[in-house]
């Protein structure tokens, strides 16, 4: 008997175990460290059913980029919650969420045990069109990613900076156009600061290195910019860089930079190659590289934006 | 020279392996956050470190040998600057 499906079950069972620890834990900070360990371990999850490109999105996207943010979200909600006790969710809030999360949980277990045998696939079809259009890639996930479903990548971009933009529109009028508030400490302390100035080069080598290895290995823009994003969360932490007042114009433009590269580049597809995000053959990696390589700015920008949260300061400061 | 390395392998990997599991039981059983974090430091580092040393002769090639000694690298310093960011929001917590 091999240990392997021993494993598995146990890995399983310490998913489900730590779902249900984050959403019972009493102490919101207790919830969210459930929530990072959760990430980790679905990660091992994607590891074992043979998708290293998911897993590394799940550890650097779900697990860490989310977490960070959930940490801040929680401290903020704190600080509110000693200002106005009132404003906390009342039962019939609370069970309202329940039972709607309950319906979305059912709805997804009902559909995946009432799938037909066997279940109907896009796989063959994208690995077709990946192998066409693609070509150049040796890695079929970003080949799939990039050429058979281009539009969805681009939209994805397109959320995150939606979702910076609502950030943003939180913060108070007169603060509009000024940099969000350092993150946590008040001044710098050294442990961090060497974890940061260590960490950091090392870091951005990594990202830049996996973005570069996603045409041909397991990686990718996703994987590259949320490490590229963490490096300069790390070093905002530390306070060796503030964050940039939002009005600044470097930061808009490397922010729109990988969609509005996309979607450039998918209307001249349409002109030179036939058809809406179309990639000329012969030279649809340099190009599909060079997109992504776009990506991987916004990425790298939009979630640290979406950590340092809405302007506080005024712009005159 | 082969039955050699793997013994070492061996040796090497299992001796992490009690690393991780005196660590994990001090982490359970130990009496405060700070104790907790001393056998927690003792498996990330010693034990990982021992692993990642034991799975050296088993790496495919020298580019591959190296990443593992890096990621032991990261993990020593991401573990030690947590360890300390943990003890002093605990001391600050006392105060």
């Amino acid at each position: 008997m091999s240990v392997l499906p021993v494993l598995d079950v146990v890995l399983a069972s310490l998913v489900i175990g730590v779902a249900l620890f984050t959403i019972t834990a009493r102490d919101l900070f207790a919830s969210v460290v459930g929530y990072v360990a959760y990430g980790l371990l679905l990660a091992f999850v994607w590891i074992r059913l043979y998708a290293p490109d998911v897993a590394l999105t799940e550890a650097a996207v779900g697990s860490g980029v989310t977490g960070v943010l959930l940490i801040t979200a929680g401290k903020r909600l704190g600080a509110l919650k000693n200002a106005a006790p009132e404003m906390r969710p009342g039962l019939s809030l609370k069970i309202l969420t329940g039972v709607l999360a309950t319906l979305v949980a059912g709805a997804l277990g009902a559909a995946i045990l009432m799938l037909p045998d066997p279940p109907p696939s896009l796989a063959p079809e994208a690995a077709a069109a990946a192998s066409g259009a693609g070509a150049g890639l040796k890695n079929p996930i970003t080949a799939v990613l990039m050429s058979y479903r281009s539009f969805d990548t681009m939209l994805e971009k397109i959320v995150l900076i939606l979702a910076v933009v609502g950030v943003w529109s939180v913060g108070a009028d007169k603060a509009w156009g000024g940099a969000p508030a350092p993150l946590r400490q008040s001044r710098p302390y050294a442990p961090m600061v060497l974890l940061a100035q260590t960490l950091a080069p090392v870091g951005v080598l990594i990202g830049i290195h996996i973005f570069w290895t996603g045409a041909d290995a397991p990686g990718g823009a996703f994987q590259g910019g949320a490490l590229l994003a963490a490096m300069w969360m790390v070093t905002m932490m530390a306070r060796l860089a503030g964050p940039p007042r939002i009005d600044a114009q470097w930061l808009r433009m490397a922010m729109v930079a990988g969609p509005a590269v996309f979607l450039v580049t998918g209307l001249a597809g349409g002109v030179l190659a036939g058809s809406f995000f179309a990639y000329p053959p012969g030279i649809a990696k340099p190009v599909i590289l060079a997109i992504e390589g776009f990506m991987v700015l916004s990425i790298a920008t939009a979630l640290p934006m979406l950590v340092a949260g809405p302007p506080s300061e005024r712009p005159d400061q | 020279m082969t039955t050699l390395l793997e013994l070492f392998s061996v040796a090497a990997i299992s001796v992490g392996a009690f690393f991780f599991f005196a660590g994990t039981v001090g982490l359970l059983r130990f009496p405060d956050s700070l104790t907790r974090l001393h056998a927690l430091t003792k498996a990330d580092n010693l034990g990982l470190g021992l692993v990642a040393l034991g799975l050296l002769p088993r790496a495919d090639n020298t580019l591959s040998a190296l990443k593992l000694i890096v990621i032991w690298a990261l993990v020593l310093l991401s573990g030690a600057s947590t360890a300390q960011l943990i003890g002093r929001a605990l001391r600050r917590g006392r105060k």
